[in-house]
């Protein structure tokens, strides 16, 4: 992100027809929101009881995002501003349902009936004001109180965001607490500036009690991880710092990232897909040299 | 958008204290084949308004749903069948949602409604 989006244009504006098919056909893309995605689904933690879930995805333009959820055989809705990134998603036969909406509105959905919802590179918008209409933090309470009311008691909300800087952070991150959220920063790969991702992890109401996820305590760092899966490897470990006030702290011990058995198996879903994707071929998964 | 979509969502126009549930108007329904997972039909109806959801779904041309409903029903093939069909396989493509107190239409254009509020919804 040499050059923030956000600066130059609305979304509805920026996410044209021209930008939305270039944004869907980058193979780099692709990868990198699908495994934010994935990063996603995993911190909201659902419970591993088999049935599928009835999730949003905010700002979910061409379906990348999505992708991730039906995958792994959740219902969800959609809702994003842009009707190009819209216009593709159809194209694409994503199958979540999609809505034409602006989240700084706030969402429209009854109380208590979504049983999670991740936002993959989208809030961050929120912190531009785009018309004279618009305030920031109006539309950020708008939104997340919104959220907080729709969502079922316990459920969580996972936002992979790109703040500008730490009046940003501060701003997301105030207007989720007021909004009733509890919940923190997890940041991966914090010491690579390039691939440092920040995720907004919050909690909705009271949780059961093996799920506290209460605001800044430190006692609570763990919870995400332990209580449910055992795939996290040590690997890709990153902070855990459910304080928001304290950012970072512990670095991961690994550079790598998905690997070469990942990334020919996501081909392969691309392909089934009817995507365009490269060739496999002996450098496919390798580690990059220098910059790119 | 499918009936599940629909009976979750809910007018959000500045004001409004009950914009549930938004009038269907049907100009294309569309018919999509999907798998039935009767875990999630079950999860499903414990959240589903019954009413709105039987009245969407004679909106999109459907008229096998009973009136009333209650979970000893979902113990019933045939009751999953058809709950599964209308909540999931039907598509609302062409069309517009009603807000029941204001009467603004949210036109629904290649299955997807647009719920962009005016200036002054807000
Ligand atoms: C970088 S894209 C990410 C899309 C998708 N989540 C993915 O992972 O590929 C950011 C998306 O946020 C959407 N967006 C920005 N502001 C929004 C708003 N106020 N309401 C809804 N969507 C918004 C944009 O239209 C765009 O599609």
């Amino acid at each position: 992100m040499a050059s923030r989006p956000e600066r130059i244009a609305p979304p509805e504006i920026f996410y044209d027809d021209t930008e939305a098919r270039k944004y869907t056909s980058s193979s780099r893309i692709i990868e990198i929101q699908a495994s934010l995605s994935e990063r996603a689904l995993e911190l909201l933690a659902l419970p591993e009881d088999g049935v599928p879930k009835l999730l949003l995805d905010i700002g979910c333009g061409s379906g990348l995002s999505g992708e991730t959820l039906s995958e792994e055989g959740h219902h969800w809705i959609g809702l994003d501003i842009s009707p190009s990134m819209l216009d593709i998603a159809i194209e694409r036969e994503v199958e979540g349902d999609l809505l034409l909406s602006d989240m700084g509105q706030g969402l429209g959905f009854r109380p208590g009936v979504i049983d999670g919802a991740i936002s993959i590179s989208a809030v961050q918008w929120l912190c531009n004001a785009d018309r004279s209409s618009h305030n920031p933090r109006l539309r950020l309470k708008a939104f997340f109180t919104s959220l907080y009311k729709c969502l079922s008691n316990g459920a969580k909300a996972v936002f992979q965001v790109y703040p500008e800087n730490n009046d940003q952070r501060e701003l997301i991150m105030n207007a989720a607490m007021h909004a009733g959220f509890a919940g923190g920063i997890v940041v991966d790969f914090p010491h690579s500036s390039k691939k440092r991702k920040e995720f907004l992890v919050l909690a909705c109401g009271q949780l059961s009690t093996n799920a506290s996820l209460s605001q800044g305590k430190n006692e609570d760092e763990t919870r995400l991880s332990d209580d449910d899966s055992d795939s996290e490897d040590e690997e890709n470990q990153t902070v855990r710092n459910l304080d928001r006030h304290r950012h970072l702290k512990r670095q991961k011990k690994s550079k790598s990232g998905k690997g070469r058995e990942w990334i020919l198996r996501k081909k392969d879903q691309m392909r089934r897909r009817g995507n365009d994707v490269p060739q496999d071929t002996k450098y496919t998964g390798r580690k990059r040299k220098g910059r790119f | 958008m499918r009936l599940l979509t629909h009976n979750m969502l809910s007018s959000n126009i500045k004001g409004v204290v009950n914009g549930f549930p938004l009038r269907i108007e049907a100009e294309k329904v569309l018919e999509k084949n999907v798998e039935m997972n009767s875990d999630f039909l079950k999860k499903m109806f414990e959240k589903i308004e019954w009413k709105a959801f039987v009245e969407a779904s004679r909106g999109m041309g459907y008229t096998e749903l009973p009136e009333e409903a209650d979970s000893s029903m979902l113990d019933s093939d045939e009751f999953l069948n058809r709950f599964h069909h209308a909540l999931l396989e039907l598509h609302l493509e062409e069309g517009a949602l009603v807000c029941p107190e204001t009467g603004r239409r949210f036109p629904v254009r290649k299955g997807i409604p647009n719920m962009l509020l005016h200036e002054d919804e807000v």
